[in-house]
């Protein structure tokens, strides 16, 4: 700790910070435009001028730049000082000489950093009567509007795309007054992060497309703390609804998970909430829509929920509280995860590694935290995009650090780090089945069949530790493995990531010895496993069985009712075995929210609702429990909560119908009972009746507007506001407006701090975590003594077969996610369906790009273009995964190609 | 008694005095032209709707009587898809046509809109949109603001450079 002064009032601060940063952390309004808590200081807008005194009697001083100024012991400075002031003030001035007359018709406006900036300074008369400089913009693709007008050269935009992200195609252009940020020429930006620009850019040059399609200012929006549905990271988000539509998403901070950024699948895959296809009504079959109403619909679920053999298919994508309440509906033995046999299998197997609490798991700030990190078999920029951006982060940190080693520069220092740097890099080795972005920042890059890659982890643990039994690699493989053991062994906090991506079960079982065995020698060794979807781990954790047994069960019992939950069957299991299961039943109830393969099955339909329109918890990928809330009621009462639906089908079917009404938390407690292992998760979030100062929080901000006029047209007679009783939240702007708890941000807004810089205010330092900050309950414990049982089974070396292609999937960040697809960006970048194969298999068929092959999969016949990929092993054909209209493929298993047409 | 006799006087020679009230609704009253009346949405000197829908007035409003949405032609003109003032909630402070950046609402020298029916008090865009410039004349936002919004095009605007050329490095 240093103690400095400010204004002649003394601060205790942390050292080694910047001053601009010690003046934020202590709440001290500075403004500022190119420092960024995750990009650092470059010092470029001249804008955070204080003035520093030699010593307490010197009073001249002299103006510095405070984000590129050290905290020294014992500094004197002066925020206030009128000769630092009216030099910020100028600055803004110059800034504005050029922005645009574009506030009313600009979407950052009410949610603007440099609004919020030019107002701290008092600027507000403009006295230039010149010329303003003009641009044109480009088109930057279907999600990031470019209006180049607006921009200040603050360089972020850049700084985070290019140095953070590792983007390549976004940069700057031109020179002296007129630099130009944006691409050679219009084109979709190839990051997948490139959505963080909206929030990384201070003004608004670049500003979220999908919203403005259905443009709502930040004050009106009606919002609520969520939880990303679209991969197994569960990023947190900000969801904002107006007028009964979902109108976009925004990064919530979590120093434990997401940080500053989210990946743009999670921030514009938000748009099935509003889609057309949307489930709206109950619906029977053979009965005519308008006569299903709530009491027809129990009616009908009492004949057939009793004296029925009930079957309960879970779902990877619906919240604890959904898969919990199913199970007792159904009772735990006639409940199944609906997810294919083998991939059950290796969840199985992750979750039994994980309970087993002989590893820590890691959470993304780990893996940025990481100075070694290994990649095993995941292709983890596709599946989980955030966790790729945490690796890079990981590897610049790490080799930012050696640079800094015995050296008197701070890691702040943005470009002196990164001239000192240069193309140093930590260490990442990517062992992945075809290349990915990462290979770029990779050490070591192998890229193997998934049993080769298995027997590559098996061979570093036998590095690691002597006494596991080791495996014969040919020469150049076994040499990269002692790069990479090496690597880890000199570690001190590595990271090793892998997952089901590769439906490779000995994949799971190589990292976890790679990890038990880095223990003896790494301060610190942690454990990431990448799952499917957003909840695949609380559903694997529930330790249901597998499809399989419930496609037997139903074809052994008479008179079955199944009880479907938000689960598209068809994207999980192969298209015959759905089709067999389907066919062996009597009823099929199904519980969605988007019309599907599986809700054509149905005999009754019922709609749930999605993250947005209820409550719910999920279990990401590292065992962390996370609350998301509900954003608004549909207009559509029908459209609510499965577990709510499941409830009243319970009542329904015992016949007790006390009217008692559960909340999540008592789901949860429920949930708890039945299945100890979530021990923990109703402490995940803040019970219903959590109240700050007797007040309930509001979801929307004290200036929302047309609260008299917004129904008006129905009824000039205002209806009663909604009532929320399962959250601590309100549906109106009443309750209390000062700083929410961590977890209870709906917005983050501060006086003077409009845009979502606010974030500052709410964190304890700039860039660490929230002030009482809980994120998330982890549900996995930590045992130091738990002694490592090391699995010794490796798999056989994996052999080329003749005419014969082992089936894999290929993930892409837009198309392979099911709900995020039906959102017009997503489904405009995800790619048309192809068959991959490695150039020399492809030239040993005699086959090039774009020549059709057609392949017999799950007795379904596909013909698809060929593509070949350069880093994929012979042997191996990959088909994307996931994409819309696609079926189910029976991954891993062999294929065979039935003609080729060139 | 004095003092009564003095009142009487006093009522006496008001007969005479010119009169504060007049025969409305025979005779009309005679507003100034900045009355805050009735609000209407006005249009820009080439006939295009004024208001871009910022949510501006929206906000500003005390009394949350004016919701709209705003949406955009194919040019990009930001326009509102509906605009909608709860007349029985206005309490005509004008702060909607100080806070407009466009002159697009404004309020009139009109207060005749009583209704029977409270419903008949909501109003929608088509009954606020009138084809005059209103107080304001000669006024069009998108000639003003950087961007192109098929008004003009970009560098053409009012105090505008042309647009600068990215491949130049001349100072």
């Amino acid at each position: 700790m240093s103690t400095i002064y400010i204004d002649n009032k003394k601060y205790e601060v942390k050292a080694g910070k910047n001053l601009l940063e010690a003046c934020l952390g202590l709440g001290i309004d500075l403004p500022y435009f190119c420092w960024h808590p995750a990009l650092g200081s470059v010092g470029a807008c001249r804008q955070c001028a204080v003035k520093v005194f030699k010593d307490e009697n010197d009073n001249r001083g002299r103006l510095v730049m405070s984000c590129m100024e050290s905290i020294k012991d014992g500094l004197h400075l002066s925020v206030t000082d009128k000769t630092a002031s009216a030099f910020r003030s100028q600055v803004i001035e110059w800034l504005m000489t050029n922005h645009p007359h574009d506030c009313p018709v600009c979407d950052e406006g009410g949610s603007c950093h440099l609004q919020d900036m030019t107002v701290m300074t008092g600027h507000d008369y403009r006295r230039f009567h010149y010329k303003k400089r003009t641009y044109t913009n480009q088109y930057l693709g279907p999600f990031v509007h470019h209006e180049m007008n607006r921009c200040i050269q603050c360089y972020r935009c850049v700084r985070y795309y290019h140095d953070y992200a590792g983007g390549n195609d976004l940069n700057v252009f031109a020179a002296h007054n007129h630099v130009y940020f944006g691409r050679e020429k219009d084109g979709v930006l190839e990051s997948p992060f490139s959505g963080n620009l909206v929030e990384v850019c201070p003004t608004g040059v670049f500003t979220d497309k999908t919203l403005r399609e259905h443009y709502t200012r930040k004050w009106d929006l009606t919002t609520a703390p969520s939880v990303c549905h679209h991969c197994s990271v569960g990023c947190n988000t900000i969801a904002g609804e107006r007028y009964g539509s979902l109108r976009c998403i925004t990064n919530r901070y979590n120093s434990q998970v997401n940080g500053y950024f989210l990946c743009d699948r999670g921030r514009f895959g938000y748009e099935f909430v509003n889609s057309e296809n949307r489930i709206t009504q109950p619906l029977i079959r053979n009965r005519p829509v308008e006569a299903v109403d709530e009491f027809v619909l129990m009616d009908h679920l009492r004949e057939i929920l009793t004296n029925h053999t009930l079957i309960g298919i879970g779902s990877p994508r619906a919240s604890v509280e959904s898969n919990t309440a199913l199970m007792q509906l159904v009772g735990s033995q006639n409940f199944y995860q609906g997810i294919s046999d083998n991939l059950g299998f290796i969840q199985k197997r992750v979750v039994q590694v994980m309970q087993s609490g002989v590893v820590k798991p890691a959470s993304l700030h780990d893996i940025q935290q990481a100075d070694a990190i290994l990649i095993l078999g995941e292709d983890c920029w596709n599946t989980a995009p955030v966790m790729a951006l945490a690796v890079r982060q990981g590897v610049l940190k790490t080799a930012a650090e050696h640079a800094l080693e015995n050296r008197q520069l701070p890691a702040w220092h943005d470009a002196a780090v990164r001239e000192l740097v240069q193309q140093e890099r930590g260490f990442l080795a990517n062992c992945t089945l075809a290349g990915s972005p990462l290979d770029e920042i990779s050490a070591a890059i192998l890229h193997k069949a998934p049993d080769d890659l298995a027997r590559i982890g098996f061979a570093i643990a036998n590095r690691l530790n002597t006494s596991l039994p080791a495996v014969q690699l040919d020469n150049d493989t076994s040499s990269k493995v002692a790069v990479i053991a090496s690597a880890l062994q000199q570690a001190k906090h590595p990271v090793i990531i892998s997952g089901t991506g590769c439906y490779n079960e000995a994949l799971i079982r190589a990292a976890f010895d790679i990890a038990a065995a880095c223990k003896t020698t790494a301060a610190e060794v942690r454990l990431a496993y990448v799952v499917p979807e957003c909840n695949s781990m609380g559903l694997a954790m529930m330790n249901a069985s597998s499809f399989e047994n419930a496609v037997l069960r139903a074809s052994r019992a008479q008179q079955v009712t199944a009880i479907v939950l938000e689960n598209d069957l068809y994207r999980n299991v192969p298209s015959n075995i759905a089709d067999v299961f389907f066919n062996s039943c009597r009823h099929v109830i199904v519980l969605d929210s988007l019309n599907n393969a599986t809700t054509q099955k149905a005999d009754v339909l019922i709609p749930a609702a999605t993250f947005a329109e209820g409550d719910g918890t999920l279990v990401n990928n590292e065992g962390r429990a996370q609350r998301f809330y509900q954003v608004y009621m549909p207009a559509q009462r029908t459209i609510q909560e499965s577990w709510k639906w499941l409830l009243k089908m319970q009542a329904t079917q015992t016949g007790i119908t006390n009217e008692t009404i559960y909340h999540p938390e008592e789901m949860l407690a429920s949930c708890e009972q039945l299945l100890p292992q979530f021990s923990g998760i109703s402490g995940s979030a803040p019970r219903r009746d959590f109240r700050v100062h007797g007040q309930a929080l509001p979801r929307e901000p004290h200036r929302y507007s047309g609260r008299t006029a917004m129904l008006a047209n129905l009824s000039v007679s205002e209806p009663k506001p909604k009532q929320d009783d399962d959250s601590p939240f309100t549906f109106t702007m009443e309750g209390y407006s000062g700083m929410q708890p961590s977890l209870l941000i709906p917005f983050f807004w501060s006086p003077g701090w409009n845009s979502i810089q606010a974030v500052n205010k709410y964190q304890v330092e700039p860039g660490g975590e929230l002030k009482n900050e809980q994120p998330g309950k982890l549900l996995f414990n930590y045992r130091p003594d738990a002694v490592p049982a090391y699995f010794k089974d490796i798999p056989e070396a994996f052999g080329v077969r003749r005419e014969k292609w082992l089936l894999l999937p290929q993930y892409h960040v837009f198309g392979s996610d099911e709900l995020s697809a039906y959102g017009h960006g997503v489904q405009e970048l995800s790619p048309d369906a192809y068959i991959a194969l490695s150039v020399e298999d492809a030239s040993q068929l005699g086959v090039v790009d774009g020549s059709l092959l057609s392949i017999k999969a799950a007795e379904t016949l596909y013909e698809l273009p060929v593509r070949t990929m350069a880093t994929l092993p012979n042997g191996v054909m990959l088909m994307p995964a996931g994409l819309q209209g696609m079926t189910m493929m029976s991954w891993n298993s062999w294929v065979q190609i039935v003609s080729i047409k060139l | 008694m004095l003092s009564h006799l003095r009142t009487m006087w006093l009522v006496f020679i008001h007969l005479f005095r010119k009169k504060a009230t007049i025969e409305y609704p025979e005779e009309k009253v005679v507003l100034h032209p900045r009355y805050r009346g009735r609000i209407v949405l006005t249009k820009d000197p080439d006939g295009g709707e004024r208001c871009v829908g910022c949510y501006l007035c929206a906000v500003a409003c005390p009394v949350d009587c004016i919701a709209l949405q705003a949406t955009e032609d194919e040019n990009g003109r930001r326009y509102p898809d509906f605009f909608r003032i709860n007349f029985s909630r206005c309490i005509f402070c004008g702060y909607c046509e100080d806070a407009c950046p466009t002159y697009a609402i404004q309020l009139i020298p009109d207060f005749e809109m009583a209704e029977y029916n409270r419903q008949n008090l909501v109003f929608e865009k088509e009954d606020l949109l009138i084809d005059s410039q209103g107080k304001y004349p000669g006024y069009n936002f998108y000639r003003e603001a950087g961007m192109d919004a098929g008004v003009k095009k970009k560098g053409e605007g009012v105090n505008e450079e042309p647009p600068v050329d990215v491949h130049s490095l001349l100072p």
